[in-house]
């Protein structure tokens, strides 16, 4: 018996939840408390003592911190009701926020993060009593190793941008144990490489050379060949880039670096579209690094923690940053993995500890589910999934797909609203603000506008095609409201949280309040100086009380 | 206060293939031709956008918010009904078809300040004259104008500068004033330089709220301009990308002004060209001036990105990448515009706005010299090109910068230019090359290639270079 099932709205109707929640520091009751601790026990306090007037002086608080002073079930409530305003990405079709790769997080995987014998680990911790989780770090490496055809993988780092000052700081290190530090002072990348590729090698001190796209929208090789010299220490691309095209001459891109004896540095954070079809070190590249949380499908977490992943060519290898997991086979042939400090020749630490465990873990546990094949697989119905959404944007009258026209994408395409804005004035923030009142989100791009009025979508292989139809029917519909009813979209948002806003004051560090502190002192004229001695005389009276 | 003025005539010339509108006898051979002017709707466009919004904003004042939230919740969709205060908001502007029909048309309240020299003007649209845009661009900045809009092309452009140049509020070479409205500039000789002499900063109009002072003329309340595109060509970067962009700009400054915020505005040139040369199928565009514009930053946080820069910090990182790259005992030949202008602020030395100054180890050693100074200053030692992309067109040489001749670039070494542009400006090319056209193929031949665009501080631009004229011509 087939059983009837109910058409689905081609639009959403959607209102995002409003509450008129203060702000926390608004909520705190002086004397409320979430936890009561129970009285020092005399024998305890005689026996140790003072252990406060031990900690060196500058170490100490002269008054205490200005925190909320709250109860347990009233700060659940607050910060439940915040998280109704938001759209996480397990509540929307979140195909909006091109280039992040969005997909699904299995939610098995946090279970497996959440047993007592992952969160009871401390990264401290002897690594006899933590055999399993190590084991699991070294593999992961391994794996990597193979996905991107490369001979070493540090997970060390705990960020996308933190990988690939990883990068640059090993092909610095490389350079300066060569004696060519003080002659390659340049990086070359592309305009359509992400820009934290130009920005990590600039922190780390070189000139950056950008390349612009060749007429046919592809990275201009005859730029890069005139660009390359002596000089240049590196290139660092991405590939695909933003855009989703594919350089099919990238194998000659790393080889003309290397006549010149410069590194290839290849951004895969998201390798989401060429899992099991291309790997970094067939074409050629010396370095590459993978995000976790956008290929392996960990979360991204509000923006953080993410996870890094740094492989390198042997040549490289003794440059990753540290410390790493390493295995050890003793002489009677039994396995056992340790902690080791960088080496002498290696980066040191880009951040604490071994890599950030949970992440580890869920991509670990996500290669694993999948296997060679279902990690093909993957990357095959995300190239499928954006080529299907592709031919449905493009159909909306004032899209378009600037660069390489009628050639097909990889995992994402950046497009453009740019003949929608000439008929309607309307741009591209302005339909992405309006957007959010049909419950998704949406995002431009990476600055500088080099595609005009630019919208980047990227479905992974998480969507059905019933999500990609839903977002695609919303698009159609503000393209419709721009150019039918301009005024609604104009003042968006109507049903988000909070209603439309000027955006301009951003330009002004005069009217910023990024912090409490600095909202009371901006805009109430309060001094941290008065605030502390309120405090102070506040937490006198209190002990006197007590006292009392 | 929003002003308007509007060159009936603009753009006739167009659908007639007649390559832009400027001078009488292309206007009437363009009637001629059936030509019918389009500036007044066009114009009537752009205001009707600004109309909503001044209706809009001021039915919303003292709506209680909660109101506000309850009417709109609901479903996507509902939308903010605009309600009629049955007061019309004024608008500055010039008589009959030069502004008055179209604020009309929009549902406006015009106040004519201006009204042009033939008695008929009403119906007699192509009488009015390039003199009329400027005297009338003069009348709305003394009656308060803060913001002229103006419906037209590059010769209009022209016109405005100069209108805008004789209140005191900008650098232009003057209006060609020569005949019929749209300019054309054949009659006006081509003054390269105009020294502003208001010994202010320009760096404050950058940041030019309505109540502050801006340049050219000390104490002069700021005046900004925006182009509503009407014209055949639309070369100089004053113009919005459509009547209902710069509607929509216009409305932003309006409610800007209200409260007490303001748009920026950055000095923007204005290109023209020389029509009876492009009939000749020779693209020349000219720097005439600049003028301030207004623009809006992006008005939405995006996640991963910070905060864009503003164009202005854009200009001032890439000036800033220049100077750091200045090396001492060379001498450098700074062009015209206004990257060059932000880079001898960089330097902290005075710029002649449209003329080249030589600088030495951080002093201007020739202010506003000639080919045959610069030449001079070559044969003391060795010396660099600075040049900046001028306006849409890309060009790095031979527009507006003819001192840096074909002759002075010849005794320049082999890395002769150092070439400095916010990366906005390449971006902004959309793809087209840099193009250099000295006059002299061999010296052309020579750029062409790939040029290291100084964009910021260590950051540089590899972008292509055309000589057209150095190319072979099509068969």
């Amino acid at each position: 018996m087939t059983l009837p099932i109910a058409p689905k709205p081609a639009l959403r109707r959607f209102h995002q939840a409003s509450w008129d929640e203060p702000v926390i520091f608004e909520l705190s009751t002086p004397g409320e408390r979430g936890v009561l601790v129970t009285p020092i026990e005399p024998g305890v306090r005689d026996a140790v003592g003072d252990v406060v007037s031990d900690l060196p002086a500058g170490l100490r608080r002269d008054v205490p911190p200005a925190l909320p002073e709250m109860g347990q079930q009233r700060v659940l409530k607050h910060y439940l009701r915040l998280s109704q305003e938001n759209l996480g990405a397990d509540l929307n079709v979140d195909i909006g926020q091109g280039t992040c790769t969005m997909k699904y997080s299995p939610k098995i995987n946090d279970q497996l993060i959440g047993v007592p014998q992952l969160t009871a680990m401390h990264p401290l911790q002897d690594p006899a009593d933590a055999q399993g989780v190590l084991e699991i770090t070294w593999n992961l490496e391994r794996m990597l190793a193979e996905i991107s055809g490369m001979d070493e993988v540090s997970l060390h780092t705990q960020g996308g941008s933190a990988a690939i000052w990883a990068n640059v700081a090993m092909i610095r290190a490389y350079h300066e144990a060569n004696g060519e530090g003080e002659q390659r002072r340049e990086v070359i990348t592309t305009i359509f490489s992400h820009p934290s590729n130009a920005a990590a090698a600039k922190a780390a001190g070189y000139d950056v050379i950008t390349i612009f796209p060749d007429a046919e929208g592809y990275p201009d090789l005859a730029a890069l060949k005139a660009a390359l010299s002596p000089r240049t220490a590196a290139i660092m691309v991405t590939n695909p880039e933003d855009t989703g095209i594919y350089n099919p001459a990238i194998r000659e891109w790393v080889d003309a670096a290397h006549r010149v004896g410069a590194l290839a540095s290849y951004d895969q954070a998201n390798a989401n579209g060429i899992l099991g079809i291309t790997r970094a070190r067939d074409a050629g590249f010396d370095v590459c690094h993978f995000n976790l949380h956008k290929t392996f499908s960990t979360p991204h977490a509000c923006g953080g923690p993410g996870a890094g992943a740094n492989a390198v060519s042997a040549a490289l290898a003794p440059f990753l940053p540290g410390p790493r997991v390493v295995r050890e086979v003793d002489a009677s042939g039994e396995v056992r993995f340790d902690v080791r400090e960088a080496g002498p020749q290696s980066i040191g630490a880009v951040a604490p500890f071994h890599g950030v465990v949970p992440n580890i873990v869920r991509a670990y546990s996500w290669i694993m589910a999948l296997g060679a094949e279902g990690l093909l697989a993957a990357a095959e119905i995300a190239v499928l999934n954006n080529n299907y959404l592709l031919k449905k944007v493009t159909d909306i009258p004032g899209a378009s797909a600037p660069y390489a026209e009628g050639r097909r994408r990889i995992e994402q395409v950046r497009y453009s609203w740019q003949e929608l804005f000439e008929e309607t004035g309307i741009s591209s923030e302005e339909i992405g603000v309006r957007l959010s009142d049909f419950g998704m989100h949406y995002w431009t791009s990476h600055h500088p506008y080099v595609v005009p009025q630019p919208f980047t979508l990227e479905p992974t292989e998480s969507y059905s095609m019933a999500e990609i139809d839903e977002y695609v029917a919303a698009l159609a519909e503000v393209a419709r409201e721009a150019r039918e009813t301009p005024e609604v979209v104009r003042t968006a948002p109507h049903n988000q949280t909070v209603h439309h806003t000027h955006h301009d004051d951003l330009d002004d560090p005069e009217r910023w309040a990024i912090t409490w502190r600095a909202y009371r002192r901006k805009y109430f004229g309060e001094s941290p100086a008065r605030r502390a001695a309120q405090r102070l005389e506040s937490t006198a009276a209190t002990a006197s009380e007590s006292a009392a | 206060m929003l002003a308007l003025v509007v060159n009936p005539v603009a753009g006739v010339g167009g659908p007639a293939g007649l390559a832009g509108s400027d001078g009488a006898a292309v206007q009437v051979e363009a009637a001629e031709r059936g030509a019918r002017p389009q500036a007044g709707e066009r114009a009537r466009v752009a205001l009707e956008v600004v109309a909503a919004h001044l209706r809009r904003s001021s039915s919303a004042d003292g709506v209680d918010a909660s109101r506000d939230r309850a009417r709109v919740a609901g479903r996507p969709g509902t939308a903010l009904r605009a309600a009629s205060t049955g007061r019309l908001p004024v608008v500055l502007t010039a008589a009959g078809a030069m502004g008055e029909d179209a604020v009309r048309a929009a549902g406006l309240e015009p106040r004519v300040v201006y009204r042009p020299s033939v008695a008929d003007h009403a119906t007699s649209a192509a009488a009015t004259t390039a003199a009329d845009t400027t005297a009338a661009v003069r009348a709305l900045v003394d009656a308060g104008a803060t913001l002229v809009l103006f419906a037209g092309g590059d010769g209009t452009a022209r016109d405005v500068a100069a209108g805008l140049s004789e209140a005191g509020r900008g650098t232009a070479t003057g209006s060609s004033a020569d005949g019929r409205n749209g300019s054309g500039g054949t009659s006006v000789p081509h003054a390269d330089v105009v020294v502003d002499d208001s010994g202010m900063s320009p760096r404050s109009s950058y940041r030019a709220s309505v109540p502050t002072a801006w340049g050219g003329r000390p104490g002069a309340v700021a005046v900004a301009a925006l182009g509503i595109p009407a014209g055949v060509k639309m070369y100089s970067p004053v113009f919005a990308v459509s009547p209902r962009a710069a509607g929509a700009l216009a409305a932003a400054w309006s409610a800007a002004s209200g409260s007490d915020g303001a748009l920026p505005v950055q000095e923007r040139e204005v290109l023209d060209i020389d029509e009876a040369a492009m009939r000749r199928a020779r693209v020349e565009p000219r720097l005439y001036g600049t003028m301030p514009v207004p623009y809006r930053a992006g008005r939405t946080q995006s996640r991963k990105a910070a905060t864009p820069v503003t164009e202005q910090a854009a200009v001032a990182g890439a000036a800033r990448g220049a100077a750091m790259a200045m090396r001492p005992g060379i001498r450098y030949l700074l062009g015209p515009g206004g990257t060059m202008a932000e880079l001898a602020r960089e330097l902290g030395v005075a710029k002649t706005p449209l003329g080249v100054d030589v600088v030495l180890d951080g002093r201007v050693v020739r202010a506003g010299a000639s080919e045959h100074e610069l030449v001079d200053e070559i044969s003391r030692g060795p010396a660099k090109a600075v040049v900046s992309v001028i306006g849409g067109q890309g060009f790095l040489l031979g527009r507006g910068n003819q001192q840096l001749s074909a002759r002075v670039l010849r005794l320049l070494d082999d890395d002769p230019l150092m070439v400095v542009a916010p990366e906005q400006k390449l971006i902004d090319l959309g793809g087209r090359p840099l193009l250099v056209d000295t006059g002299d193929p061999l010296v052309d031949a020579r750029l062409a290639g790939f040029a290291r665009v100084i964009t910021g501080p260590s950051t540089t631009s590899l972008y292509p270079v055309h000589a057209p004229d150095a190319e072979p011509s099509e068969p």
